[in-house]
């Protein structure tokens, strides 16, 4: 079992949704219970292997890459097949196998319009398979291709099953990402080309190899190329966070979406932007991000109180969870943003939560879409009479969003406020000090959006044009059944942060770490003053380098 | 040498070949136009060839003939095609390929 | 988890600090734990219980309750034995996560006050469950209700007993939440959504303090989030000043908007739309305590960074100061009896903030202490009238009740004078000790004290005359007089009356336990109690800071009861008058004359006051006081058009402020430059598509004029 899962393992995971998506574009379209059940097979299996990756993951070694697979793949330009796991990617990826099924299961029964189960579930399954990959890649060009894998899925999803208005979010999000990544896979190309791969012990110095870019192959590459480097993949990764002011496309994509496009897109996709960060652009060039942590920092506040004032100049309610994604984000991204171990263990641990939670709420909005037909705050009320339960499930799920201490948003929020207040050595601490109180005002602004949305949609008597509505009822069995795990895991990871934690914390202190600090593991940023470390860093590089 | 003559001349048939080329409407007319100006070209590979002593002049000039043969070939099937479908061989008339 | 030590302070306790320990107090967790799982069971299993789940909630907050009793025998025999020298607090802590280098614990921290609260908390808590099976039974929610106030006790133990400023945070918004929701609980009616908003929203507003707070004293104490740590190294003067001072400040605005201080407190009326035993539990006895909590845990932050000794004014104490003279004048403008208490609770907050702010540690704790009885018993007497004429209001609905609810009635009094402060009910005792403790002010005797807060003794005094007139005014409106209201009143059942006799009995009995010293009708051994088993005694290396302590006089005692009786008294002519009008056709709730000579009356009054002359003027100067004195509307007026309006505005601004961003900058501009850049692509692409003709000649044409083009160019380049 442990050699095939470490020979095999990632593969499976990665590449059985795609398998899945092929058998359900093979089944006939009439056929529609087969269609959904192969869906469901196939990503139930998807989960099943995650546990399975979960069960052999060995926690204590969570700071090294585990299931490794390592294989030639294009050897032109000396890309690999390299994919592995560590605590950082872990809790990733198994939230990824677990939305997916959950998604599933909440569109059994009913499809959006134009309906196509067969269709909108094989599109699903690749969309799983572009997301696992990009998690579990450590090939540069890989994760590259795994990134732009998911982009087409989601244009589909939002362009075909979408809103009145889909034509149009779709391109932008399409574009929008596009236009991202395209510097991005410069950013890279240039990396390729500077880095050193022979300083850690590559034979060759060109390499794609994210094990070797993060651990020092990067450290010969001049500093204003480093900046510039950064630059390109702060684009990238920063379109799809979204950070201020590169969030626009976010609440058009979300609202027109459909309420599994839009879970998907919250609980996951945003992710990728922060994982880049957190897996990429930190580790690879710690002394660019340092020198941009700054302006990361205070676009991530910007981003905080601004997609908060978005909020309450909302009309719809899906519009509002969306900017208030830009808001939450913004927390992610301050945590980034300091550079420390703890700040970006609450990264990752806010991207886990906001996961979680602005699923679940996009879940309930879509909800109460089929119920109502309109998301239009003024026109809704009265949630709590007439769906007694799933008024309750959005006021826990809006408690859990502004941050209440015991469910899982509170440990992605504080603790980034906590991070900023002590950034790295190598950072100006007075900015971030400031960047803190900013964000803590944030804290108040998400209160405020977020109770009165509730207010609005769940408080008061119901409204008459609804009031008589048949189609108003409490959640249903299979609505249950999608939201019961999310909403266990909020309560779970708010009383035991350790759980994510645990994995998380060495990976993270690992990926700051550069091999190369007087030839034992050390982490320039950390130390005073670290423009030294980082300028004697580069000549041991250049030494210990082929010369190029 | 004769080499501003010859040279006089090609220029003078080349000015004619882009004045046909560029102002008749008539697609025979500025097929033959076109052979004007390969012919001036022809007449300044030789001249040139001959001034310098060498034997690449004539052959590519033989070369430009081949070629323009064929040309003429191709583009008086194009014409006599066009005459088929439209009654005329007026080039201001042949727009499909406008954008 | 593993168990990692018990004791923070183990390795640098000297000599002078005592060792306890014991199964109760080590075991305390189990204390919030019980109706932590009470709640999911009524949450889960309530309806289909035959009592809708109050029963479980009873019977667990009951267990807590002996539970606490427990712990406290425990830590009294702990301290017995300890004979005089420090008491070390009993700390259990387990590793709860880590991550990047910082290590959350959570844990609990047992200590004097600690067990003081524990006991206040469950037994109060107790009371109202029993009061609310007869209070709310029949509501569409009743199961709900009572699974929130299981909640809400097992939040507010959880904060009691933290040990960390981590778990303080946790537990601080979890009872803000178990509030925002029972405010809520008839959330039907948009006002009563809208105060539960308004308290959660004021709440935040302070939080950004408490996160801020937090954060910096974690840092300044070298990575530590433990309270014990935190005090102590303050304490030895190892965090810098500005750090202290800055932390302070931070969580003096948590304390403002938790506690209802002056500024932030606007939201503390407005909460009294909840049902009535919440207010009494949450808005009267124990969460809007919290604030003093924190402050009186962390006192060594406090106490360092405001520098209390030795001064004579500070933040806390000014805070507290205005917020007791803010909140008993507004109470006298009150028609609804509830606002009437939610000042005087605000009033009476303020005198425990001031209290911490002069220094007067364990008077503020025995205030909060013998406050949570006689204002429980106050709210829980408001909701027994309310159940009884469907009406909160006094002036309408109210009137000549002392007939019909006897029980309610005396209950109601007892409370009352035992929150004006006479002697010898419970707040007498607490009040007379904060007073003292301002500080050596020779008139009247006192000694000892941290500083010379000679104004905090002013306002403390001041508060003391209005707090008795306006209980006299409110029990005048509630139970003298006629009848005004419609039906037939009634007394209150068993469930009702009984919670409110214990807790008369306790507005009565609870300021026995901290006789003053120099009280000498008593045994020596039986003076002090409270502060000999609850405040912490200095020691080396400790978490507590060496306060000063004043001692009472006799001369303090009898002036502040005077002051007292006054204005009492006064109330009471006023209302007799009031009565005689009645008696010959005028109003029943106020004189008629007055408002034309306010401002004369005003100032004689107050001349009459003191020379006992001039006794008409008196009582019509009360009218200006009591139900339309400029002072009194002017500060309503400030309150609900100046402060509360900005709050309002505040929120109608950020939405107008939001609706500009977002209309302006984000729709126009951000979005505008990105739609902007398409338009512009496909604008040039048909543009540049008048180029394509698909004629020939032209293409020709441009071809050849290139051609030459470039051919000059290359001439003349070359």
């Amino acid at each position: 079992m442990d050699a095939f899962l470490n020979g095999w393992g990632l593969t499976l995971i990665t590449f059985v949704p795609l398998a899945g998506a092929v058998l359900v574009m093979a089944l006939p379209r009439t056929q529609e219970l087969w269609v959904k059940a192969a869906a469901l097979g196939s990503s139930l299996a998807t989960a099943l292997l995650a546990v399975f990756l979960l069960a052999r993951f060995s926690v204590s070694g969570a700071g090294e890459l585990q299931y490794v697979v390592d294989r030639p793949w294009i050897d032109v330009i000396n890309s690999r097949y390299i994919m592995g796991i560590d605590g950082i990617s872990l809790p990733l990826v198994l939230l990824t196998a677990l939305i997916v099924p959950l998604c599933i299961v909440y569109s059994f029964g009913h499809f959006p319009e134009p309906r196509n189960p067969k269709a909108f579930l094989s599109l699903l399954l690749v969309l799983e398979t572009g997301m696992i990959g990009t998690f579990v890649a450590q090939d540069l060009i890989l994760f590259f291709v795994f990134f732009e894998v998911v982009l087409l899925p989601m244009y589909f999803m939002i362009g075909v099953w979408g809103g009145e208005n889909r034509r149009y979010a779709a391109i932008k999000f399409f574009l929008y990402t596009l236009f991202g990544s395209a510097l991005m896979l410069v950013s890279f190309l240039a990396m390729f080309f500077l880095a050193d791969g022979t300083i850690v012990g590559l034979e060759v110095a060109r390499t794609f190899d994210m094990r070797a870019l993060s651990g020092g192959a990067t450290a010969a590459i001049a500093r204003t190329s480093q900046l510039w480097i950064f630059a390109g993949m702060f684009l990238g990764f920063g379109i799809k966070v979204p950070m201020f002011p590169f969030h626009t496309w976010l609440p058009d994509a979300h609202t027109e979406a459909p309420t599994v496009g839009s879970v998907i897109l919250a609980a996951v996709l945003l992710k990728l932007g922060t994982y880049g960060f957190v897996r990429v652009a930190v580790p690879m060039l710690p002394e660019a991000a340092a020198a941009w942590a700054p302006v990361i920092g205070l676009l991530a506040v910007i981003g905080i109180i601004y997609g908060a004032l978005g909020c309450l100049a909302q009309r719809d309610m899906k519009r509002l969870i969306a900017f208030s994604s830009v808001a939450h984000m913004g927390f992610v991204m301050l945590g980034i943003a300091t550079l420390t171990p703890f700040g970006i263990n609450a990264a990752v641990f806010g991207m886990v939560a906001h996961g979680l939670i602005t699923g679940m709420l996009f879940f309930l909005a879509g909800s109460m879409k089929d119920r109502y037909h309109t998301l239009e705050m003024s026109r809704l009320g009265g949630l709590l009479q007439q769906a007694p339960r799933m008024g309750w499930i959005l006021g826990f799920c809006v408690m859990a969003s502004l941050g209440l201490p015991g469910l899982a948003g509170f440990w992605g929020e504080f603790p980034a406020i906590l991070a900023s207040y002590n950034p790295a050595e190598i950072l100006n601490e007075a900015v971030f000090r400031s960047y803190m109180v900013v964000a803590a005002i944030g804290t108040v602004l998400a209160a405020g959006y977020l109770l009165w949305m509730l207010q609005k949609t769940a408080f008061g008597n119901a409204r008459e044009e609804f009031a008589d509505s048949p189609d108003v009822t409490d959640a249903s069995p299979r609505e249950y059944l999608a939201w019961a795990p999310l909403l266990v895991l909020i309560v779970v990871l708010g009383f035991f942060p350790r759980l994510l934690h645990e994995a998380t914390d060495p990976a993270v202190r690992e990926s700051l770490q550069v091999e190369a600090v007087n030839g034992s593991p050390g982490n320039c940023l950390e130390v005073e003053r670290g423009e030294e470390c980082f300028e004697r860093l580069r000549r041991v590089g250049e030494q210990a380098g082929s010369g190029r | 040498m004769l080499l501003n003559q010859f040279l006089v001349l090609s220029a003078v048939l080349f000015a004619i070949g882009v004045y046909g080329v560029l102002a008749r409407r008539n697609g025979v007319l500025v097929l033959m136009s076109i052979e004007l100006i390969l012919n001036a070209v022809n007449i300044n590979l030789v001249a040139f060839g001959s001034y310098v002593s060498s034997i690449s002049g004539e052959v590519f000039a033989l070369f430009v003939i081949t070629v323009a043969a064929a040309e003429v070939g191709v583009g008086l099937a194009i014409l006599l095609l066009l005459y088929r479908n439209r009654q005329s061989v007026d080039l201001s008339e042949a727009d499909l390929m406008r954008g | 988890m593993g168990l990692q030590g018990i004791g923070v302070l183990a390795a640098e306790a000297s000599a002078e600090i005592a060792h306890v320990g014991g199964w109760f107090l080590s075991n305390v967790w189990i204390i919030p734990a019980i109706p932590a799982a009470s709640f999911f069971a009524i949450l889960f299993f309530g309806k289909r219980m035959p009592r809708g789940g109050s029963e479980v909630g009873i019977i667990a907050v009951g267990a807590s309750l002996v539970l606490a009793l427990c712990t406290a025998g425990q830590w009294i025999g702990a301290v017995n034995g300890a004979h005089g020298t420090a008491v070390e607090p009993v700390v259990n802590r387990w590793t709860w996560w880590v991550a990047g280098g910082v290590d959350f614990t959570i844990g609990t921290l047992v200590d004097g006050l600690a067990v003081a609260l524990l006991f206040v908390v469950t037994a109060i808590s107790l009371l109202v469950h029993i009061y609310s099976t007869d209070y709310v039974a029949g509501d569409v929610r009743y199961t709900h209700f009572f699974a929130f106030l299981s909640l809400f006790t097992a939040a507010m133990l959880f904060f009691v007993l933290a040990e960390n400023t981590i778990q303080m945070i946790v537990g601080w918004e979890l009872v803000g939440v178990c509030s925002f929701v029972l405010i809520g609980h008839w959330w039907e009616e948009k006002p009563n959504s809208d105060a539960a908003m308004k308290a959660f929203l004021t709440n935040r507003v302070g939080d950004i303090g408490l996160l801020v707070g937090v954060s910096v004293l974690f840092f300044a104490a070298g990575g530590t989030f433990s309270i014990l740590e935190i005090n102590t190294r303050a304490i030895d003067g190892e965090i810098g000043h500005n750090l202290l001072l800055i932390s302070a400040l931070c969580l003096l605005a948590a304390v403002i908007s938790k506690s209802g201080q002056f500024f932030l407190h606007t939201w503390l009326p407005d909460a009294m739309a909840g049902p009535t035993p919440v207010s009494a539990l949450i808005h009267a006895a124990t969460m809007v305590v919290a604030g003093v909590y924190l402050v009186a845990r962390m006192y060594g932050v406090f106490f360092e960074g405001m520098v209390i000794a030795g001064s004579s004014i500070n933040a806390l104490a000014l805070i507290g100061g205005i917020t007791t003279l803010v909140g008993a004048s507004l109470a006298f403008v009150q028609n609804d009896i509830k606002r009437v208490l939610a000042y005087s609770t605000i009033s009476q907050l303020g005198y425990m903030v001031m209290a911490l702010g002069v220094g007067a540690w364990t008077a503020a704790v025995f205030h909060l202490f013998t406050h949570a009885f006689f204002k429980a018993c106050l709210f829980l007497g408001s909701g027994s009238v309310s159940h009884s004429v469907h009406s909160f209001d006094m002036k309408k609905d109210m009137g000549g009740l002392r007939k019909h609810m006897p029980h309610t009635f005396r209950t109601f009094m007892i409370a009352s004078v035992a929150l004006a402060g006479l002697p010898p009910l419970a707040g007498f005792w607490s009040k007379d000790e904060i007073l003292a403790g301002t500080g050596g002010w020779g008139v009247f005797g006192a000694t000892g004290g941290n500083g010379a807060y000679t104004a905090m003794l002013f306002m403390g005094m001041a508060t003391a005359v209005l707090t008795a007139a306006y209980m006299t005014r409110c029990i005048y409106l509630t139970f003298f007089g006629t009848y005004r209201g419609h039906g037939h009143p009634h007394e209150s059942g068993r469930r009702i009356t009984v919670p409110l006799w214990i807790l008369a009995i306790f507005a009565v009995g609870a300021g026995w336990t901290n006789l003053p010293k120099g009280f000498q009708i008593v045994p020596k051994s039986w003076t002090e109690q409270f502060g000999h088993y609850v405040e912490p005694v200095a020691a080396e290396h400790f978490y507590f800071p060496a306060i000063a302590h004043a001692t009472p006089s006799w001369t303090l005692a009898i002036v502040s009861t005077l002051v007292a009786l006054t204005g009492a008294g006064v109330a009471v002519a006023y209302y007799r008058r009031v009565d005689r009008r009645a008696a010959a056709g005028g109003a029943a709730t106020e004189l008629a004359d007055g408002p034309t000579s306010r401002w004369t009356v005003a100032r004689l009054g107050h001349r009459v006051l003191v020379q006992k002359y001039y006794l008409d003027h008196l009582y019509t100067g009360i009218v200006a006081k009591g139900t339309a004195g400029p002072i009194a509307r002017g500060a309503y007026w400030f309150n609900q058009h100046g402060i509360d309006e900005v709050v309002n505005q505040a929120g109608r601004k950020a939405v107008a402020a939001g609706q500009v961003v977002y209309d302006r900058i984000d729709q126009q501009v951000i979005d505008g430059v990105v739609n902007t850049t398409g338009k512009a692509s496909h604008g040039a692409g048909e543009e540049l598509r008048r180029m394509q003709t698909g004629k020939v000649q032209q293409y020709a044409g441009v071809m050849f004029v290139a051609a030459v083009v470039l051919a000059a160019a290359l001439l003349l380049v070359l």
